[in-house]
């Protein structure tokens, strides 16, 4: 009897959290340009279209050239920042850990704000670097985390075997750490990546008018004229973040990439 | 002894490698931070973005009764939002970490994918699921339990459930850790003292996570404190929070000093109550048997 | 402190009865099997290898475990679909998972706040339970600042707050030190025998299991290998797994030439064969039963070369070559590495094992 209600509630659980995809899905495959569910007919038209037609395309290029870039940014100020707290863990560098621990601790429209004057007061407002160097901050927080999680995971003893048998700290680093680390700098990386992609209040603040990605674009158009095809293309998006997890999942020890303790079982 | 076998042998090494990250989060985290609060004390100007001046009149309107109320609105919702995450999120994450590894990384994987959602497809999404034409309404006259369909957005339940959803998986990703490195061993010893499942989770679980608890729901909190898409797309004006009027002034009536203070309050506020949650959580325990 | 009697009209612990309890986990299967009939008010030992079963077994006497098939019973009670928290057990596990939040007295109260007793009695019994294991001025300490030899009678104090029909202990030493472990050896069968309370204590540790049960269950792969008092464990081993298992042995293989002889290396032993064993066996025989002759003795003996002596100083331990064998064997000193010597077995001491 109690297994019936955990397993109940779960389902649940998942359910509420699959519905809005069900949804966009119906929308994205229906033949009629409505935004209507469920669906009058089925059609691959809105893929189609947003393939073929620029008015989309060119938006979510944009943003998914903002993502790789932003990702890389990210980890590039998470990974050594992770090292040097874990390898000497002075004072300065707990100080900054600390900074790169906040930034999504702030409001995101404070944050989003606040990209906004800075560029205006560097003079830089509007360009598209912006966007991606904002973003790269912003999103620190979460390959931060995880990449933190990574060497909280190495075995120090491990490590302290490799020193005594004459390893310098660059070949323990490339030798040791590194391997153990890679999946952990993936996980996040892809967590950088997918939530840049999908962020919407940066964005628009930052180069919402000038470098219009596809979030500014789908709310745009939902206020005006709009098309099953941003449902299409979130679906898309959806099924692409879904099968990069998935992967992480089956290559790699996703409890253990989220928290978890190494089990056996 | 530090991870490379050398005792404080460090040199230049870590101040190399912290440079970047320093500068990085120094000029794009720090900096927009002051920035704001500079901003917030400029003056409006027709022609440019600001004027840079000390004045106070930007916060004398952000703490005019509009603005106060949408305040107390704003930190209303954000607190409702929260705690329905918690309720929902800690036994949804107590219930996943006890599960075979491999059923975990199928939820967890659900989890995960609904984080690449956008806000704005999810309030596009919600806003579908709830309006009157072909929306939940219609099953539930179909199934004869409502006499006619209805609206249910934009409204504040259309806000809620929207913020809800884009705040649970940050609840399960922040409460995963913790939860999964428990002692399982420290539920079933409860049991065999007498406490039913339900009991054993409200007297021990809870308790012995509330750091956690209390950290991730601060976290949770400001998130959600913080959103503009939802409650700008699903809320009627009455439900339009400070990020919204935030937005509104700095976009749209292009009065950034205005928007500026407006975020100092925000900021102020939400720091607050995080530090309430927070001391809440990390204060010493009293007896509680 | 007042020993509470159990609670049957009998005024007797009641007997537990496992019947026919097989456990499976996936593919692997956990418990094969398993029937016992366990008096009550004894302290009992389930021993064996990791991996064999017996803290599955435990386990699924405390209610933690589902069986797959089978049945456990209390007395006349069926307690096989009772939830663990509504079977009256006292357990105390591995981590001794003291509840990090409370401190040692609101521990030990767990149980009795649970069941709704108020603080000021529950509070007393709780001090009583300190009293009774030795830790009476521990109360207002976090469990942290514990030793493991405390946190490991402040969980057993908890488990036994609420007068449990069943005391279960999951290898309860083995976080301890080797001194403090044979004080605690000491300390849980004076417990025992004070309360008179049916004990399960698992462990791999088979001194610990000789020196503490009334009642050893041998485990291993899943099943019952033999039950009995551990005297009778250690002389009388039924099969090779429990011959092999319990203190040091010599198994010679060996045929059965006659109605109280077998044949090992060649050479015709009198041994106690049962009626009806027959062709290819085993003889099981301790170091300590084993004569060392220096010269050939007048009865049947084995010839062979000692290869190695182990003084340990209570003992000398010489290893014996015989054909392709290396028998143990317990002997006084003065013996010499590379001396011929012969082996008698007496046949009251070998065992002769079929399986």
């Amino acid at each position: 009897m109690r297994v019936w209600w955990r397993r109940a509630f779960m389902g649940l659980v998942a359910l509420y959290l699959l519905l809005p995809i069900v949804v966009i899905a119906g929308v994205s495959l229906n033949a009629k340009k409505v935004l209507f569910f469920p669906p009058q007919g089925v059609s691959l038209r809105w893929y189609e279209e947003f393939f073929t037609s620029s008015d989309w395309s060119a938006p979510a290029v944009r943003s998914l050239i903002v993502a790789v870039l932003a990702g890389l940014i990210a980890v590039s100020i998470a990974l050594p920042l992770a090292y040097a707290v874990w390898r000497w863990g002075t004072r300065w560098a707990r100080a900054v850990m600390l900074l790169g621990l906040a930034p999504f601790a702030l409001p995101p429209v404070v944050t989003a704000l606040g990209a906004l004057v800075l560029w205006i007061v560097l003079r830089s407002f509007g360009q598209p670097y912006s966007v991606v160097l904002s973003h790269g901050v912003f999103l620190v927080t979460l390959p931060l985390a995880t990449i933190t999680l990574g060497f909280a995971s190495l075995n120090r003893e491990v490590v302290e075997a490799a020193v005594t048998m004459g390893a310098t700290p660059g070949t323990v680093a490339r030798t040791v750490v590194w391997p153990n680390l890679r999946p952990y700098v993936l996980a996040g990386y892809i967590f950088a990546f997918v939530l840049s992609l999908n962020e919407y209040i940066i964005a628009y603040m930052t180069v919402g008018f000038t470098f219009e990605t596809l979030p500014v674009k789908i709310f745009n158009s939902l206020r005006y004229g709009y098309s099953p095809v941003m449902a299409a293309i979130s679906l898309l998006f959806f099924l692409v973040a879904t099968a990069l997890f998935a992967v992480v999942g089956r290559v790699g020890d996703l409890p253990r990439l989220l928290g978890a303790e190494a089990r056996s079982d | 002894m530090t991870p490379d076998g050398a005792s404080s042998r460090r040199g230049v090494g870590p101040n190399l490698l912290l440079a970047w990250p320093a500068l990085a989060l120094f000029v794009l985290f720090v900096g927009p931070l002051v920035v704001i609060l500079a901003v917030s004390l400029f003056r409006r100007v027709q022609s440019a973005f600001f004027e840079p001046a000390v004045v106070l009149d930007n916060y004398a309107r952000a703490l005019e009764p509009f603005y106060l109320e949408r305040l107390w609105v704003t930190v209303a919702i954000a607190s409702g939002a929260a705690l329905v995450c918690l309720v929902i999120g800690l036994p949804f994450t107590y219930l996943l970490a006890r599960l075979p590894r491999r059923r975990q990384v199928k939820y967890l994987v659900l989890v995960l994918a609904s984080l690449s959602l956008s806000e704005v497809i999810v309030a596009f999404s919600w806003s579908l699921m709830l309006s009157r034409t072909s929306g939940a309404s219609n099953a539930l006259v179909w199934l004869g339990l409502l006499p006619s369909p209805q609206a249910w957005s934009p409204g504040l339940a259309a806000v809620l459930l929207a913020l809800v959803f884009i705040a649970l998986p940050l609840t399960v990703l922040t409460f995963y850790p913790p939860v999964s490195r428990l002692n399982p061993e420290l539920v079933e010893a409860a049991a065999t003292l007498g406490a039913s499942p339900l009991r054993a989770f409200m007297t021990v679980v809870v308790p012995v996570l509330r750091r956690a608890v209390a950290g991730g729901l601060a976290l949770v909190f400001i998130f959600v404190l913080g959103a503009y898409v939802i409650p700008q797309s699903l809320g009627r004006p009455a439900q339009w929070t400070l990020p919204v009027q935030i937005t509104d002034q700095a976009i749209l009536k292009s009065n950034l000093p205005l928007a500026a203070a407006l975020a100092v309050v925000l900021l102020a506020a939400g720091a607050a109550v995080s530090i309430a949650i927070l001391a809440f959580g990390l204060k010493r325990q009293r007896s509680e048997a | 402190m007042q020993r509470r009697p159990q609670a049957t009209s009998e005024g007797s612990a009641r007997a537990l009865a496992v019947r026919g309890v097989s456990k499976a986990f996936g593919g692997t299967v956990a418990l094969d099997d398993v029937n016992l009939e366990l008096p009550g008010g004894k302290l009992i030992c389930f021993l064996g290898p990791s991996g064999c079963g017996k803290t599955t077994l435990l386990r699924t006497i405390a209610g933690l475990e589902t069986p797959s098939s089978g049945s456990v019973f209390l007395g006349d009670e069926d307690l096989t679909a009772l939830p663990a928290h509504q079977r009256n057990i006292g357990m105390v596990f591995q981590s001794f998972a003291l509840f990090p939040h409370l401190n040692v007295v609101e521990n030990v109260a767990y149980g009795l706040r649970i069941r709704g007793v108020p603080k000021a009695e529950r509070t007393a019994r709780a001090q009583e339970l300190l009293e009774l294991v030795r830790l009476p001025d521990m109360g207002a300490r976090g469990v942290s600042q514990l030793s493991g030899g405390q946190r490991q009678r402040v969980a057993m104090a908890r488990a036994l707050a609420l007068d449990p029909s069943l005391f279960l202990l999951d290898e309860p030493l083995s976080a301890l030190d080797a001194k403090l472990r044979s004080a605690m050896q000491v300390e849980l069968r004076r417990l025992q025998r004070e309360l008179g309370i049916t004990t399960i204590i698992v462990t791999h540790d088979q001194e610990e299991a000789l020196t503490m049960a009334d009642l050893v269950v041998v485990m291993g792969a899943g099943r019952v290998q033999q039950v009995g008092a551990p005297l009778d464990i250690y002389r009388q081993p039924v099969n090779r797994f429990v011959a092999d298992f319990i203190g040091t042995n010599n198994l010679l293989p060996a045929t059965v030439t006659g109605p109280s002889e077998v044949s090992v290396l060649g050479v015709r032993l009198p041994a106690t064969v049962r009626p009806g064993a027959g062709g290819s066996v085993w003889l099981s025989i301790r170091p300590e039963d084993v004569v060392l002759h220096p010269q050939a003795p007048a009865g049947v003996a084995l010839q062979g070369r000692v290869t190695f002596v182990r003084d340990l100083g209570r003992l000398v331990e010489s290893y014996v070559r015989v054909g392709d064998m290396e028998l143990t064997v317990v002997t006084g000193h003065g013996v010499r590495e590379g001396a011929e010597v012969w082996l008698e077995l007496p046949p009251g001491k070998a065992v002769v094992l079929t399986t």
